[in-house]
């Protein structure tokens, strides 16, 4: 009796001991193994006596237990540390750079075309598209610009053939024309895309990009129109308040004309937009000129709106701070680099159209 | 167009501010431009104090001065006067100031490496006298309380510019300009004095208008002033002109010069003793020549409108006369002109031969043909005022009766298109005001067109004079209303759109590039498209449409290996050209890669790029546009300038006839010919038109969700086949054994070499097997192994390594 004890205390004090597995599978066969101390006893067992073997047997499970507890603890103990120390050993250097993933860009041209197609959509806007080519009749003559028109001067335009009956179109009006002829009112569309004249210096470039925007129905005004662009120009700029000025000018495309320029102020050599005392000019507006309608086969009597064309390059510059026009298109990779954007930046509604 | 505002208010009773002129042009749409001095240069030299003076550290003999010019903080300038000294009052010229002594633009530099701003100037540097030594002293009691205002005082009256738009000819005059203001209510239009002046004797030089066809002149008035002394303009005149930036030449010439400034009415003066006999107006014949005032000679086509005597032309009407007519200091007799010519002639005319003057611009426009009288009163008048001599009663030949221009206006049309009303009793106090002859019919107006407006020809006209006098700033600001007709985008525009994010996603750069090019680089790549050529390149290097986007793509991806950058990926998407029709383009996506996947990288192996990397991409970009892998076919065929061993195409289907994307290496001797440094150089594109639009939405995509959770095996092969056979066919062969048993097939070496026959290869392949009824049993394996095996040894000539 008191021996088991004395066995049980001897092994669980070995067992606090600093062990390694084998030590510890050696104590295992000391204490279980086939002449292990405790198989003895359980040997022992049967040649006892019924009433002394029933208390002795429990004794020695108990005892047979708790070593085995002792001894698995012991195992997993030292299994820990090992694994532990291996860990310590395959250590690596994490602030080694990681594996790269090059990260692409999306033009600012065309990140403007989608934040653009992004808030027109949300006051019902639909987007089209037209071909780079035009003949004289979309770009001109379908647009009340008949060819002794002084207004086809402002127009450099590039030709493709010596007619002039072929050119690349120098606006993106001509969508309005090809559109409507299609198509029956209403009409609410945008146009954005390339356009081109020949024009090159340090503010103009042979290529840039216009959007276009039409909105035809049967009492569409001048108010309409204003409200269409105020909404536009402060979702784009993202402000709540614009200081936002229409004038008269003139296009022979639309009639009444209008000019829209918006306050600014240079600050600390940036440019802010919607404040300040100086005015800049964004956009050419005005009412579809009944004339127009009419070479579209809409009725002018029934039918009226609006129509907008406004500068993508230069909405771009002003709001990202871009300073120079002609470096949208010379493909310099530390620009893309810089003024590109995160192709997963798509402008929504509910995302916000910037971060 | 350029105007005093002095000279506006000539023809303007007004008390408003300049500003308020000012703010008033913009409004009614007469935009302008700038409003400032015409000297300006001398509003640069500024009253200014030094307030400190120092030894300049490397140079004994200047100094470093710290000077007050009125504004909050002081300017350094460096100065090598020896009375430069504190507290001394002198003249400061800012950088951007021109010296008047010498011309000289002041910038900002560095004296012997200290930074001068601007300069303190002499007496003789200003012309003020030939004092040189040292700078200008100012006198302390009278310039003390001045610092940072102008040393000179701007004697020159300011000029404003305005922009006028081509629809708006009336405006090319300052009266026509003073017009527009008093209807906005800047002031009252005065009223033209009509002196009576005293006309003597007939016009003795006989003129007449040939009626042919489409003669550009339909009014030709004149009359003829004699015994005349043509001298230098009076000293008003010359300022007016002056005052606009033009030069003065002499009284005659100043005082037409004049009046169409004035009236926007041109005039041409003739001397009228080298006019031989008569004037005939007529259309000219081909061949005929004449000298013009440019001195250039010009050789004249059919049926332009010249103005003739009897020995030939004498000028091209309304737009520019003749050197053998033309007045001159000693000229005694003055033959003047004032005449009407259409705008469609003079565009013809000066168009085919590129001359651009300021009557040719006036007349294309459209001038009133009513103030020929007018101008012919008001130039005979200036010039007896100043140049003496008498003058003849008027002659006037006319082709076409005057004919009044009537518009009948619906008054509710004005807030129809505008969204918001105005009294009746305004619009017409704006419309006469205007100059339109206004009778009320209640609900409409009877208008008879100013004879000066031939821009106003229909009702929506008149909407816009009146709004536009009114001011735009009564328009409302409505809420955006947001009914959609239909979808933003359509599935064409939504796939442009998605492609360009899928291939940025991919490690490219976006450009966006010209839409034509260099037609030599060009040919590279437009394989047998037509070539399109520009008529009016903007340079000989940009002279043709693209072909294809590499052009471009290679021109610019040189240009920033040149800047040292080596691994570079861009794309642009964008139009391409198949012929010089409206329509004949393809939106295509051209994409390069050039030099090394993971240079100078710690864990990975660095590579040259090479096909499978764009393979890899177009085939991904494919996928996330909705496509299915499953049926796409790759030819080893591309296009030229591909290289031939390492490129290919992708077919959405095996059955397609156009291929959706080309890949591969750029062929070598491009490379060459660009002169491109790289140690790899791959692209491909993608034609977006050739992309159908056959895939299945994902909203069916979705629902139809069928799985297996039977067993999978994994089984290996590895056939010997022949060098030239195509991986693709092999996983044709086998995936077509049993499409419900083979669920993918992956390819894992491909070997040749030792144990390998020549001409001969190995493709080792894992075929993974699942059914979906069942978990297979060993015999169901062995049978599709065998299957297997068999299959592709009969199909395909090949045999199983063992």
């Amino acid at each position: 009796m008191s021996d088991i004890k004395k066995i049980k205390d001897e092994y669980l004090n070995k067992l606090d001991d600093d062990l390694n597995i084998e030590n510890v599978n050696q104590i295992k066969t000391e204490l279980f193994g086939k002449n292990g101390q405790i198989s003895n006893y359980f040997k022992k067992l049967g040649s006892l006596p019924t009433d002394e073997r029933k208390k002795f047997a429990s004794e020695l499970n108990s005892t047979k237990d708790e070593l085995q507890e002792k001894i698995n603890s012991k195992l997993q103990d030292i299994e820990t540390k090992e694994i532990n120390s291996k860990l310590q050993n395959e250590k690596v250097d994490v602030t080694l750079p990681e594996r790269e993933i090059i990260q692409g860009k999306i033009h600012p041209v065309s990140q403007v075309i989608d934040e653009i197609s992004c808030i027109f959509s949300e006051i019902g806007f639909s987007v089209e598209e037209g071909p780079d080519i035009e003949n004289e009749h979309y770009n001109f003559t379908a647009l009340n610009t008949p060819d002794n028109h002084p207004a086809r001067d402002m127009h450099d335009t590039f030709y493709l053939d010596n007619n002039k009956e072929l050119l690349l179109r120098t606006h993106t009006s001509p969508v309005q024309v090809r559109t409507m002829l299609n198509g029956k009112p209403p009409f609410k569309i945008i146009a954005p895309g390339r356009t081109y004249r020949s024009d090159s210096d340090q503010t103009h470039s042979p290529m840039f990009h216009q959007v276009e925007g039409l909105h035809i129905d049967k009492d569409i005004n001048m108010g309409h129109l204003k409200g269409c662009l105020d909404y536009f120009i402060k979702s784009f700029f993202e402000v709540d308040k614009i200081k936002m000025r229409f004038r008269p000018s003139h296009f022979p495309f639309t009639e009444p004309s209008a000019e829209v320029d918006i306050g600014y102020e240079i600050k600390d050599g940036n440019i802010l937009i919607g404040e300040g005392d100086k005015w800049l000019e964004i956009l050419g507006c005005g009412m579809v000129h009944p004339n127009v309608l009419k070479n579209v086969k809409v009725n002018p009597e029934k039918y009226q709106g609006y129509a907008f064309g406004i500068g993508i390059d230069r909405l771009a510059m002003l709001k990202y701070g871009i300073n120079d026009l002609r470096a949208f298109f010379e493909t310099d990779y530390r620009w893309l680099n810089h003024f590109g954007f995160d192709p997963l930046d798509v402008p929504s509604n509910y995302r916000g159209l910037s971060r | 167009m350029k105007l005093t505002i002095g000279w506006l208010k000539e023809h303007l009773d007004t008390k408003k501010k300049d500003s308020e002129l000012i703010d008033k042009l913009t409004n009614v749409g007469l935009e302008v431009e700038s409003f400032e001095n015409l000297n300006s240069d001398l509003d640069n030299f500024k009253v200014a104090k030094i307030i400190k003076a120092e030894q300049h550290p490397n140079a004994d003999r200047l100094r470093i001065c710290d000077v007050d010019i009125g504004v909050e903080k002081s300017v350094k300038v460096v100065c090598g006067a020896p009375n430069a000294k504190k507290d001394l009052l002198t003249v400061y010229a800012g950088p951007g100031s021109i010296i008047p002594k010498n011309n000289m633009k002041l910038t900002v530099s560095k004296i012997r490496g200290v930074t001068s701003y601007g300069m303190l100037c002499s007496e003789s540097e200003l012309n003020l006298s030939d004092e040189s030594q040292g700078i200008t002293e100012l006198n302390t009691t009278k310039y003390s309380n001045k610092i940072g205002e102008n040393f000179f005082k701007n004697n020159s009256e300011k000029v404003v510019d305005l922009s006028i738009t081509p629809n708006r000819p009336d405006c090319l005059g300052v009266r026509g300009i003073a017009r527009d203001l008093a209807a906005a209510g800047a002031g009252k239009l005065k009223n033209i004095s009509d002196k009576n002046i005293k006309k003597k004797g007939s016009q003795e030089i006989k003129v007449s208008i040939k009626k042919e066809k489409n003669i550009g002149c339909t009014v030709f008035g004149s009359c003829l002033i004699t015994g005349v002394t043509n001298k230098e303009s009076p000293k008003w005149l010359k300022e007016k002109i002056e005052s606009l930036g033009q030069k003065p030449i002499s009284a005659i010439v100043d005082i037409t010069n004049y009046v169409m400034l004035d009236l926007n009415r041109p005039l041409h003066a003739y001397d009228a003793d080298k006019i031989d006999k008569e004037i005939i107006v007529r259309n000219s014949k081909k061949g005929e020549s004449f000298e013009a005032l440019d001195n250039k000679k010009y050789k004249l086509d059919e049926d332009m409108c010249v103005i003739s005597d009897k020995s030939g032309v004498l000028g091209l009407g309304g737009i520019i006369g003749g050197t053998r007519s033309g007045t001159e200091i000693n000229t005694k007799n003055i033959f003047l002109e004032s005449a009407y010519f259409t705008p469609r002639s003079i565009r013809k005319t000066s168009k085919l031969l590129n001359i651009d003057t300021d009557a040719k611009f006036r007349f294309e426009r459209g001038i009133d043909p009513q103030s020929i009288e007018l101008g012919l009163t008001k130039a005979a008048e200036l010039i007896s005022e100043i140049c003496g001599g008498k003058i003849s009663k008027f002659d006037i030949q006319k082709i076409q009766k005057d004919k009044k221009n009537i518009i009948k206006f619906k008054i509710s049309l004005f807030e129809q298109i505008t969204g918001f009303r105005i009294k009746d009793k305004e619009i017409i106090k704006i419309l006469t005001d205007l100059g339109f002859e206004v009778s009320d019919k209640k609900v409409e107006l009877d208008l008879i067109i100013p004879s000066w407006r031939p821009d106003i020809t229909q009702p929506i006209d008149i909407v816009e004079e009146i709004v536009r006098i009114k001011g735009y700033n009564n328009i409302e600001t409505l809420e955006p209303e947001k009914t959609k007709i239909k979808d933003t985008l359509n599935k064409q525009q939504k796939l442009f759109h998605f492609l360009q994010r899928s291939v940025a996603s991919k490690g490219y750069f976006e450009t966006v590039t010209w839409s034509f090019t260099d037609s030599k680089i060009n040919k590279l790549f437009k394989e047998n498209l037509k070539e399109i050529n520009i008529v009016n390149p903007i340079s000989s290097d940009l002279d043709v449409l693209r072909s294809s986007i590499f052009s471009n793509l290679t021109f610019y991806l040189k240009k920033n290996l040149d800047r040292g950058f080596k691994d570079i990926s861009l794309f642009e998407i964008g139009p391409i050209f198949k012929d010089s029709v409206p329509g004949e383009q393809l939106t295509v996506i051209g994409a390069i890669k050039s030099g090394k996947i993971s240079r100078l990288n710690w864990n990975e192996k660095e590579r040259s790029v090479d096909v499978f990397d764009v393979k890899k991409d177009v085939i991904q970009t494919l996928i996330e546009a909705g496509y299915d892998k499953q049926s796409f076919f790759i030819r080893d065929k591309s296009a030229s300038y591909y290289h031939p061993g390492k490129s290919g195409s992708v077919y959405l289907d095996k059955d397609d006839i156009e291929p959706v994307a080309y890949f591969g290496d750029i062929h070598p001797n491009i490379i060459k010919k660009l002169d491109i440094k790289t140690e790899g150089l791959v692209g491909f594109e993608i034609y977006l038109e050739h992309l159908k639009d056959d895939k299945i939405k994902l909203k069916d995509q979705k629902t139809n969700f069928l799985y297996s959770d039977y067993q999978k095996s994994e089984r290996d092969f590895a056939f010997v086949v022949d060098k030239n056979f195509k991986a693709q066919d092999l996983i044709e062969i086998i995936s077509s054994i049993d499409k419900n048993l083979i669920r993918s097939i992956k390819i894992f070496d491909i070997y040749e070499g030792e144990n390998i026959p020549d001409g001969k290869k190995s493709i080792a392949l894992n075929v993974t097997i699942q059914s979906s009824e069942k978990t297979l049993e060993d015999n169901d394996l062995e049978k599709i192994n065998k299957l297997i095996i068999s299959t592709v040894e009969n199909k395909s000539g090949a045999k199983i390594r063992s």
